[in-house]
C-alpha cells in the first residue's frame, strides 16, 4: 500500500504540531537558549476583516480626467502619504493598498471617529506652481487651475450665462511631486520662509519657465489657495527656491511637513466609503463561528457513520485540515471576512469531496472482489485525475475572483478568493496525504476481514 | 438505472424551473445594488423607539436627497438607500435624525460613486466570461486524448449556463418576495457556483473518459449512463450531504447579512450537481447521436 508509512506519519505530526503552535499563539517567538536573543519573531494574531469587527473602508480614486495617465510611481507615493497621515492619527492596524490603476483602498478597523480619518485623508496637500501672468495675487485667493482638468470640465467652466464672466483658468507649471526636499529657513531679517529643492526634471521645468517669464508673477498654491505670489526677479536654474509668506515658525514648519510628507502627487477623491458598526460586526462573527461549528459536527458524524473506518480517517484529516488552514491564514496574515469564512467552508466541502471520491472508488473496487491492498491502491490512483481536474476548475475561478477583487478594492471578494484557493490546496494535501497515510496505517494494524462492518459496503 | 432515457424530460423540468424567474427578470424584476448602480446605503439603529419609515423618508426629502427608499431590519434598525451621499450630507442627515428621533447610531454606511458602479458591472461581466473560457480551455486540454474533447468543455459550459440561469431566476424571485438585490456578494456566489458546477461536470466526465478506454464495446449512451450511475453516490454524498450541510448551517446561524449569499450558493451548488448529471452528460449523448436531426421529424409524425 504505502511505503515508508512511518516517515509520512512523522511528516504529518511535524506539520500538525507546527500548525497547532501557530493556532494557539499570538506571536511566534524563537529565542536562542544560550543568550536569550530573539532569533525569529512573527505576529500571528488573527486578522479580522471590517465586516467582523467594524470599522471604516474608503476607496479613493485619482481625481483626474480619465485620459490623464496616472503612473504607478505616483500612486505608490500617494498611498504612502495617506498611510503616514493616518498612522499619525494613532489608529492601529490600518491597511492602505493600491487597487487597480488609479484607486487606493484604505481600511481602518475598529474605528469610532470616522470623521477624523476622512478629514485627514482629504487634506490633499496638493501644491501647485501656477502661472498667473501679470496679475499680483493676494494670499488666500482661491484659483481655478488646469491641473487634472478634462477638456469637458474646461468647456463647462467657460459655458456661463450671458452677462457673467467665465472664471479664469490658470495654467499649472508643476506640482509638489517635483519637489525633492522641503525645509524651513530664515531670511536676512529673521522671518521664516520655506526653502525647497527640486528634482532634476522639476528644476528643468522651473528654470525654463522662470527665465522666460521674468517680472511676471508666479503663484504658489496649496489646495487651490494662494499661499504667496512672488514676482519672478531672475531665472531660477539652480533647482531650488523659497516660498515666502506671513509665516511664524510653527506655520512654516507645518506647511513644510505637509509638503515634504504630505504632498500628494495626484489629487484624490472619495468614490466609495463603507462604515460597519462594531456591534454588527461582533454579532456576525459569533453567528458564523457557531454556524461553522454546527456544520462541521454534522459533517464529521455523517462521514464516520456512512464510511466507517475510512470515514473516521477522513474525519481526523478534516480536523487536521482545519487546524492547518487556520494556521496558514494566521501565518501569512489573511484577513478573515464573512465571505472568507464561507470560502473556507466551501473548501472544506472540497476536501470532503476528494475523500468521498476516493472512498466510493474503494468500495467499488472491494465490491468487485479485489483484495484490500489492490483496492486501496486503485482507489487513490483512479480518483486522482478527477480530483485534479475538478480542483483545477475551482482554482481558476478563485484566481479570477482575486483579480476582480483587487482591481476594485473589494477586499471582501478578495478574502473569499484567497481562503477558497488556499483551502482547496490544503484540502488536496489533507485528502491525498493525511487520509491516505492514516488509513493505510490503520489497515496494517487492524488486519480486517469483515469489509461490510469496516467499510460500510 | 436508466437515467439518460428520460433526458428530454429532465431538460423540460429544468426549463420549467428556470423560466418563471427569467420572465420576472426580463420584466425588470431584479434590482441592482448600489455596488453596481452607485448610491448610498445607510443603516442606523435608535436608542429610543424606532421611527416609522415615512418619518425617516421625510427627513431625506427635506434635505433634498433623491431616490430614498426605507426598509426596516429584523433587529429594529432602518436601512435607507438613496443617491450618492458625501460625508457632509451624511452628517447633516444624522444630526437631523438624532434631533428628531433621539440618539441615532450608524451600523453600516456604504457609499459608491456612480463611475465605480459602471466599471464594476462591466468588469464583473468580464470576470465571469474570462473564468468560464479558461475553464473550458482547461477541460479541452485535460480531455485531449478523448474523441471530441471540445464537446466536453462546451457541455460543461451549457450545464454552467443552466446553473447561472437558475441562480438569476431564484434571485429574481427573491427580489420580488424579499427585496433581494444583486450586489458584489451575489457576484462572489455566482463565480463560486461556476467553479463548482465545472467541478461536478468534470467528475462525471472523468468517469466517462476512464470508461471509454475500458468499455469500448458499449454504445455511447450506455457508457455515459453507466458512468453517471457510478458517480451518483459520490455526487449525492458530496453535494447533498456535506456541502449543503455546511451551507445550511451558515444559512440558519450565519445571520441576516449572509443569508441571501448562502441561499444563492445553496441553490447554485445543488443545481451544479443536478446539471452535471441531467444536463452536461445528456448533452454529450444528444451531440454524439446528432439528435437534433430527428427533433422536427418526430414532431411531424406525432
Amino acid at each position: 500500500m504505502i511505503k515508508r508509512q512511518n516517515t509520512r506519519l512523522v511528516v504529518i505530526a511535524f506539520v500538525v504540531l507546527f500548525a497547532l503552535w501557530v493556532d494557539l499563539s499570538d506571536t511566534l517567538l524563537i529565542t536562542n537558549p544560550f543568550n536569550g536573543n530573539v532569533i525569529y519573531e512573527r505576529n500571528v494574531k488573527p486578522q479580522l476583516g471590517l465586516d467582523l469587527r467594524g470599522g471604516l473602508q474608503v476607496l479613493l480614486e485619482a481625481d483626474l480626467a480619465a485620459d490623464v495617465e496616472v503612473t504607478a510611481d505616483s500612486m505608490e507615493v500617494a498611498r504612502s502619504v495617506i498611510e503616514n497621515r493616518t498612522n499619525a492619527l494613532g489608529v492601529a492596524e490600518n491597511v492602505v493598498q493600491i487597487a487597480g490603476d488609479r484607486r487606493i483602498v484604505g481600511e481602518f478597523p475598529g474605528l469610532e471617529d470616522t470623521e477624523g480619518v476622512i478629514n485627514t485623508i482629504q487634506q490633499t496637500g496638493l501644491l501647485e506652481f501656477v502661472d498667473v501672468g501679470n496679475t499680483p495675487m493676494a494670499a488666500g485667493t482661491i484659483l481655478v487651475t488646469d491641473y487634472g482638468l478634462s477638456d469637458a470640465a474646461m468647456a463647462e467652466l467657460q459655458n456661463v450665462p450671458e452677462g457673467e464672466v467665465a472664471p479664469i483658468v490658470y495654467s499649472t507649471i508643476m506640482t509638489g511631486g517635483d519637489l525633492s526636499d522641503v525645509y524651513v529657513s530664515q531670511d536676512q531679517v529673521g522671518g521664516f520662509q520655506i526653502a525647497f529643492a527640486l528634482t532634476d526634471a522639476g528644476s528643468e521645468i522651473f528654470g525654463t519657465y522662470t527665465s522666460q517669464n521674468i517680472n511676471k508673477y508666479l503663484a504658489i498654491v496649496l489646495d487651490k489657495v494662494v499661499i504667496s505670489a512672488p514676482r519672478i526677479q531672475s531665472a531660477i536654474t539652480g533647482g531650488s527656491g523659497v516660498i515666502t509668506g506671513q509665516f511664524d515658525y510653527e506655520s512654516a514648519n507645518n506647511l513644510a511637513i505637509q509638503l515634504r510628507y504630505g504632498s500628494l502627487p495626484i489629487p484624490l477623491k472619495i468614490v466609495e466609503s463603507r462604515i460597519i458598526g462594531p456591534t454588527l460586526g461582533e454579532d456576525s462573527l459569533q453567528r458564523s463561528m457557531k454556524a461553522g461549528l454546527v456544520g462541521m459536527i454534522i459533517v464529521v458524524l455523517f462521514m464516520g457513520i456512512y464510511y466507517r473506518l475510512p470515514g473516521i480517517a477522513a474525519d481526523i484529516s478534516i480536523l487536521l485540515y482545519a487546524a492547518i488552514a487556520f494556521a496558514i491564514f494566521k501565518f501569512i496574515g489573511v484577513t478573515l471576512t464573512l465571505p472568507g469564512i464561507a470560502g473556507f467552508m466551501l473548501s472544506t466541502g472540497s476536501a470532503l469531496d476528494a475523500n468521498i471520491l476516493v472512498f466510493e472508488r474503494l468500495k467499488e473496487e472491494l465490491r468487485k472482489g479485489r483484495t484490500l491492498k489492490q483496492a486501496f491502491d486503485m482507489a487513490w490512483s483512479r480518483a486522482w485525475s478527477s480530483i485534479r481536474d475538478s480542483n483545477a476548475a475551482v482554482l481558476i475561478t478563485a484566481a479570477i475572483l482575486f483579480w476582480f477583487g483587487s482591481a476594485f478594492g473589494a477586499t471582501i471578494v478578495k478574502g473569499f478568493a484567497i481562503t477558497l484557493a488556499l483551502g482547496v490546496l490544503i484540502s488536496l494535501f489533507s485528502a491525498l496525504y493525511i487520509t491516505n497515510t492514516l488509513l493505510a496505517t490503520a489497515l496494517d494494524k487492524l488486519n480486517i476481514k469483515n469489509y461490510e462492518r469496516w467499510f460500510g459496503i | 438505472m436508466n437515467l439518460l432515457g428520460k433526458r428530454y424530460l429532465f431538460f423540460a423540468i429544468s426549463a420549467i424551473v428556470i423560466l418563471p424567474g427569467l420572465i420576472i427578470l426580463a420584466s425588470g424584476g431584479l434590482p441592482l445594488s448600489i455596488d453596481f448602480t452607485g448610491g448610498s446605503l445607510l443603516e442606523v439603529t435608535f436608542t429610543g423607539t424606532t421611527p416609522q419609515p415615512a418619518e425617516v423618508l421625510a427627513v431625506y426629502e427635506n434635505a433634498n436627497i433623491r431616490d430614498a427608499t426605507v426598509q426596516t431590519t429584523e433587529t429594529g434598525g432602518i436601512i435607507i438607500r438613496s443617491e450618492f451621499l458625501d460625508n457632509d450630507k451624511r452628517d447633516a442627515l444624522l444630526s437631523t435624525m438624532s434631533e428628531t428621533f433621539g440618539e441615532t447610531t450608524i451600523q453600516r454606511f456604504d457609499s459608491v460613486g456612480p463611475s465605480i458602479g459602471e466599471q464594476v458591472t462591466s468588469r464583473a461581466a468580464m470576470a465571469v466570461t474570462v473564468s468560464s473560457l479558461l475553464v473550458v480551455l482547461y477541460i479541452a486540454f485535460s480531455f485531449r486524448g478523448v474523441k471530441g474533447a471540445y464537446r466536453y468543455g462546451i457541455s460543461a459550459i451549457l450545464a454552467m449556463i443552466h446553473d447561472v440561469a437558475l441562480i438569476f431566476s431564484i434571485s429574481a424571485v427573491g427580489g420580488l418576495l424579499f427585496g433581494w438585490e444583486i450586489d458584489s456578494l451575489f457576484l462572489t456566489a455566482l463565480l463560486t457556483v461556476i467553479g463548482f458546477s465545472m467541478q461536478d461536470s468534470i467528475v462525471v466526465f472523468d468517469r466517462i473518459r476512464e470508461n471509454s478506454n475500458s468499455l469500448r464495446r458499449l454504445d455511447y449512451e450506455t457508457l455515459v449512463n453507466h458512468s453517471i450511475v457510478q458517480t451518483l453516490q459520490r455526487s449525492i454524498n458530496t453535494q447533498l450531504m456535506t456541502v449543503e450541510f455546511l451551507l445550511l448551517a451558515l444559512a440558519f446561524f450565519g445571520g441576516v447579512t449572509l443569508r441571501q449569499f448562502v441561499v444563492v450558493l445553496l441553490v447554485g451548488l445543488m443545481s451544479g450537481t443536478y446539471s452535471s448529471i441531467f444536463i452536461a452528460a445528456p448533452v454529450l449523448v444528444v451531440w454524439e447521436g446528432k439528435e437534433w436531426k430527428t427533433w422536427f421529424k418526430k414532431k411531424a409524425t406525432a
